[in-house]
């Protein structure tokens, strides 16, 4: 393989057809093959079993919950008593359905393949992802993921927007391009950079989940209207601002202030042990390098994955605190050096990164 | 035609399983199916060339373990998104033992 080049020369170029993509592609960066750990077949077979049970039951409670807290907010509406309710609703809404968007993405949550698609088209209504966009985006982030001018996916760009990252804190970033996309994907308009990774065939669907997800919008704010009242809005719609902040804060993360344009999800993943309501909440995504290097492992088994191949990654960050603790500081430094990263160290029990590929990158001298 | 070269013993795969053969400078995964019934494909996921021989056999699907995308092994038929042009099949026999493939 080519050896890698920086594009941070002239900074880094994001755009999905700009000139670091076609760096990507001719630096053997786009479609590569990663490192991955190796795991015997028999183990690897038992890990990668789809059940049906673990879902139906995290999907009982969490629609079940769901239910109880958006009625007992608007049982409540109009009196503090409902600041709680709509906390626990929010959080379901607009956090939870990340993971459920995505691991139903990824036909691993359910066996019953009807049973991932009825739950991945429900998450992503409340997530304000598009189910054909954002099913196309996210198989390019497992291909090329934080490759730069590849992967659509990069939470934070270097160097980092701290003001977006703030405000994604409540949805506001995220929503408006949500609304915009809709609205433009509603026209019958697909954008450039969407048409670099969603197939010609698959765009007229994107249009057609856009018109009926504009309809819906349009006919809740019909009814606050009618009724004077932002209590349909509080339900539909609103709960991604205000319910945002568990995604945006486990979703950053997954990748944030480590490597980009390198092939081993080693580097440019990250591993955090949460407690249980978070992992509830996120589905275990917690284990973000295992899924990364093994995105066909349900949910359920990455714990259990995580335990046979940990010999082999970096230690896991020990807490959601912690992981601010290096990734908050990292943001900062890259502010004045876009090329700061954070470098995962591995246990002596770990395979050695593959320097050869990684060494002629003149960001690795960035590193700590 | 009758191009029919030797991929494997038949009981080198388990049931419910893939397994990846190599011949002729090209790629092919060999399947045994719950039912004891041996099949084969191309070995590479017509989405992005990853060797579906990792992947997960379940009933009558191979998943890729790439992007999940899934095939019906039988009929090479891809099931949706992200896999989108189906996979080439070959015809496949088991004789003494051998499971023999028509790669021609």
């Amino acid at each position: 393989m080519a050896a890698i080049t920086s594009p941070a020369a002239a900074g880094r170029d994001y755009s999905l057809t700009g000139r670091d993509a076609k760096l990507a592609v001719e630096n053997g960066l786009a479609a590569a093959e990663w490192y991955h750990t190796e795991i015997p077949r028999k183990q690897m077979k038992e890990l990668m079993q789809r059940s049906d049970q673990p879902a139906i039951r995290d999907t009982i409670i969490w629609l079940g919950a769901l239910i109880l807290s958006g009625a007992g907010g608007a049982w409540f509406w109009g009196t503090w008593w409902c600041v709680p309710f709509f906390f626990v609703y929010g959080t379901l809404y607009g956090s939870s359905t990340d993971s459920r968007w995505h691991e139903c993405g990824h036909g691993t949550a359910f066996r019953t393949q009807w049973m991932n698609d009825a739950v991945y088209q429900i998450a992503c209504f409340m997530i304000m992802r598009n189910p054909v966009t954002w099913r196309w985006s996210h198989t390019r982030h497992h291909t090329d993921t934080i490759i730069v001018g590849r992967d659509p996916e990069i939470a934070v760009m270097r160097p980092p927007d701290l003001l977006r990252v703030v405000l994604n804190f409540f949805g506001i970033p995220d929503v408006w391009h949500a609304t915009t996309d809709m609205v433009r994907n509603a026209a019958g308009v697909v954008s450039a950079a969407e048409k670099t990774f969603i197939p010609e065939q698959e765009q007229p669907k994107a249009i057609r989940v856009a018109r009926i997800w504009l309809a819906i919008y349009i006919a809740t704010m019909a009814l606050a209207l009618y009724m004077h009242s932002w209590l349909p809005l509080m339900l539909v719609g609103l709960p991604r601002l205000y319910g945002a902040w568990h995604h945006v804060m486990t979703g950053l993360l997954q990748h944030g202030g480590l490597a980009d344009n390198v092939i081993d999800h080693r580097l440019n993943s990250r591993t955090v042990l949460m407690n249980p309501v978070s992992r509830f909440i996120y589905w275990n995504m917690n284990y973000h390098v295992e899924h990364h290097m093994f995105p066909m492992v349900p949910y359920h088994a990455l714990p259990k994955l995580h335990e046979l191949i940990k010999h082999d990654l970096p230690a896991p960050t020990p807490s959601i605190l912690a992981g601010y603790r290096e990734m908050i500081p990292a943001f900062l430094r890259q502010l004045r050096n876009e090329d700061y990263f954070l470098k995962r160290e591995l246990p002596p029990t770990a395979k050695p990164y593959r320097e050869e590929l990684h060494n002629h990158n003149p960001m690795a001298a960035a590193a700590e | 035609m009758s191009d029919w070269v030797e991929a494997c013993a038949a009981g080198d795969i388990d049931e419910e399983d893939v397994m990846r053969f190599d011949h002729g400078g090209r790629t092919f995964a060999i399947y045994r199916s719950p039912d004891d019934e041996y099949f084969a494909t191309d070995g590479l996921c017509s989405h992005e060339k990853v060797h579906l021989a990792e992947g997960l056999v379940m009933d009558d699907i191979i998943e890729c373990p790439k992007h999940n995308g899934r095939f019906n092994y039988k009929t090479g038929d891809a099931r949706g998104a992200p896999v989108c042009v189906n996979l080439k099949t070959y015809p496949v026999k088991v004789d003494a033992g051998k499971v023999l493939i028509q790669v021609g």
